[in-house]
């Protein structure tokens, strides 16, 4: 398929991810301001903004289109808010791609932000027990992280992976981040240390699970009419080659957050096309590309093991070869095919509507080669892959 | 002090036979889809315009898929005893269904013991207690440990 659904991003801007503890508003109008001066646009240039939902922050968090939007000043602009817990960022970047296409905006912001409570994510507050989210962690207990673990164990049972691997994962990925301003733990750690942390989920250490911060990223995108008009050419312009935001395929046979069991695959003729395995794809062919043609991605490490499995569940090699991919040093900055550069989720902590967009933002600056210090030198192709609770995929797909 | 009443922390999700627990399915009579938890309004096969269910037990055994444990207390509305008590959960393959269950493991047995293929059956198994009830949960305990010189997997399971 060619590619004629593409837009220009102007602008990218990233509040710090920290523990700051201060309004989520604050960290999205931060990274939207710092957006604009990227793009060299002012508020009154931006016909549409696109929020990206946190429900951890009151009404103003379900409605964050127009939160953003009176916090920078209202002005009549259009806007949307979208949920899809940690895609939420893709589903937002997806709509605003679509009044661009539709002719309907020619300047959009997408803006993610937020606040996060110490500690292990819980379910929204209350007895609710028809939510599914509510009852796994009634009945078993089961964390973010014992889904993140029973994952990683399979990788154990299934190919021989190490705990010694997946430890190589974050020390990796704690060298890419080391030099990120906006990373919340810029630190290297040896293997050693990542296995001396405390095991939270065997067989995850603390070190290899993603905390929760706050943080806020925004992203300007145009029509490439616009950005032509704005720039005189457009030559060396980041552009959206793809948006997937896809949601699984029934029957489901892989165990997904927040869920009891799997479908049943019984009686059913087809071969279940697994979920993660999809996300990438449908961006690929929206894209006309595929992942040989990839320089970079920015893949969604809630565990060390989990960026693994989507060294595979991406393309970049066959299924149960994403140890060898790691040890030969592929994924590293560098290599043949380097993944989170920006250090991923194990350096940042996950600002759940924001990550998505950092994704985004990590991606632009790598491809126009301001990644100081973590910079992949000549890249021109980058993917995000990134999945939302519920069965929200997301994937972003740039080019230069 | 009297004894705790025992009652299902869920109704419906599982039945109360002390010594055969099951889970508590649904089956579409369209399609013959099946479902845990259970869906008793609408079938989500695509394409099946199902909308009668017969309630349905699902395998009392399965294979572990894979297992983790729980080091640090969760949040609520997990009930915790006091002081925590880290447990496991294992996800367990039902061959018929063509499906995975999560589960917690019973209390007693090391994971490091644990492998993928070991088999595995459904029990009844305390989730919390509070001064008048003990709330019922399905647990998944191993059926043999040691399978003996020779037996097969499958000798084992039946």
């Amino acid at each position: 398929m060619s590619n004629d659904h593409s837009v220009s991003v102007l602008g990218v801007g990233m509040h710090p991810w920290g523990k700051w503890g201060r309004n989520f508003v604050e960290y999205g109008v931060v990274a939207a301001q710092d957006a604009l001066a990227d793009a060299g646009l002012e508020w009154s240039d931006v016909d549409f903004v696109a929020g990206a939902d946190t429900i951890r922050n009151g009404y103003p968090g379900f409605i964050a289109g127009a939160t953003f939007s009176q916090a920078l000043g209202w002005q009549g602009n259009r806007v949307a808010s979208c949920y899809a817990a940690c895609a939420s960022g893709a589903q937002a970047l997806n709509v605003a791609r679509a009044q661009i296409l539709a002719g309907l905006s020619q300047v959009a912001m997408v803006v993610g932000a937020d606040t996060t409570p110490k500690g292990f994510f819980a379910p929204v507050g209350g007895d609710r027990p028809d939510d599914p989210d509510w009852l796994r962690f009634r009945l078993l207990g089961a964390t973010n992280p014992t889904f993140f673990a029973l994952y990683a164990r399979r990788r154990m049972e299934c190919y021989g992976a190490t705990t010694a691997d997946f430890a190589r994962v974050r020390a990796k990925n704690s060298r890419h981040g080391a030099a990120n301003p906006n990373a919340r733990y810029p630190k290297e750690y040896a293997v050693e240390d990542v296995l001396a942390s405390p095991m939270v989920a065997d067989p995850l250490h603390l070190l290899e699970i993603c905390a929760t911060s706050d943080g806020g990223a925004a992203v300007i995108l145009t029509s490439n009419e616009f950005a032509h008009r704005h720039l005189g050419q457009t030559a060396s312009t980041v552009k959206v080659a793809a948006i997937s935001t896809v949601t699984p395929t029934y029957p489901q046979t892989v165990i997904e957050l927040p869920a009891f069991a799997t479908d049943s695959a019984a009686g059913v003729a087809v071969t279940p096309t697994p979920f993660r395995d999809s996300i990438a794809a449908a961006a690929y062919e929206e894209a006309g590309l595929g992942p040989d043609d990839l320089d970079l991605a920015e893949v969604y490490d809630l565990s060390s093991a989990l960026e693994l499995d989507w060294y595979e569940n991406i393309g970049l090699c066959p299924e149960g070869e994403a140890e060898r991919l790691l040890n030969d040093g592929d994924t590293e900055i560098g290599g043949r095919i380097p993944v989170n550069p920006s250090g991923g989720l194990e350096c940042f902590g996950e600002a759940i509507p924001a990550q998505a967009l950092a994704q985004v933002c990590e991606i632009t600056w790598q491809l126009r080669g301001q990644a100081t210090g973590r910079q992949v030198e000549g890249a021109r192709v980058g993917i995000t892959v990134n999945q939302g609770l519920f069965g929200h995929g997301s994937s972003v797909l740039l080019t230069r | 002090m009297a004894a705790l009443t025992q009652v299902p922390a869920i109704e419906g999700w599982f039945t109360l036979d002390p010594d055969r627990p099951a889970l508590l399915g649904s089956r579409c009579t369209t399609c013959q889809s099946l479902f845990f938890p259970r869906e008793t309004s609408f079938c989500r096969r695509p394409g099946c315009p199902g909308r009668e269910f017969t309630e349905t037990e699902l395998s009392r055994t399965g294979t572990i898929w894979s297992f983790t444990d729980n080091r640090y207390q969760p949040p609520p509305p997990y009930v915790s005893a006091e002081p925590f008590e880290p447990y496991a959960i294992v996800a367990v393959e039902l061959e018929a269904e063509k499906m995975v269950v999560l589960g917690q493991l019973v209390p007693g047995v090391d994971i490091a013991d644990l492998a993928a293929g070991q088999p595995v059956e459904l029990v009844l198994g305390t989730l919390y207690s509070d001064d008048e009830h003990e709330y019922l949960v399905w647990k998944w305990r191993p059926i043999d440990a040691t399978p003996a010189d020779g037996a097969t997997q499958e000798d084992q399971s039946r």
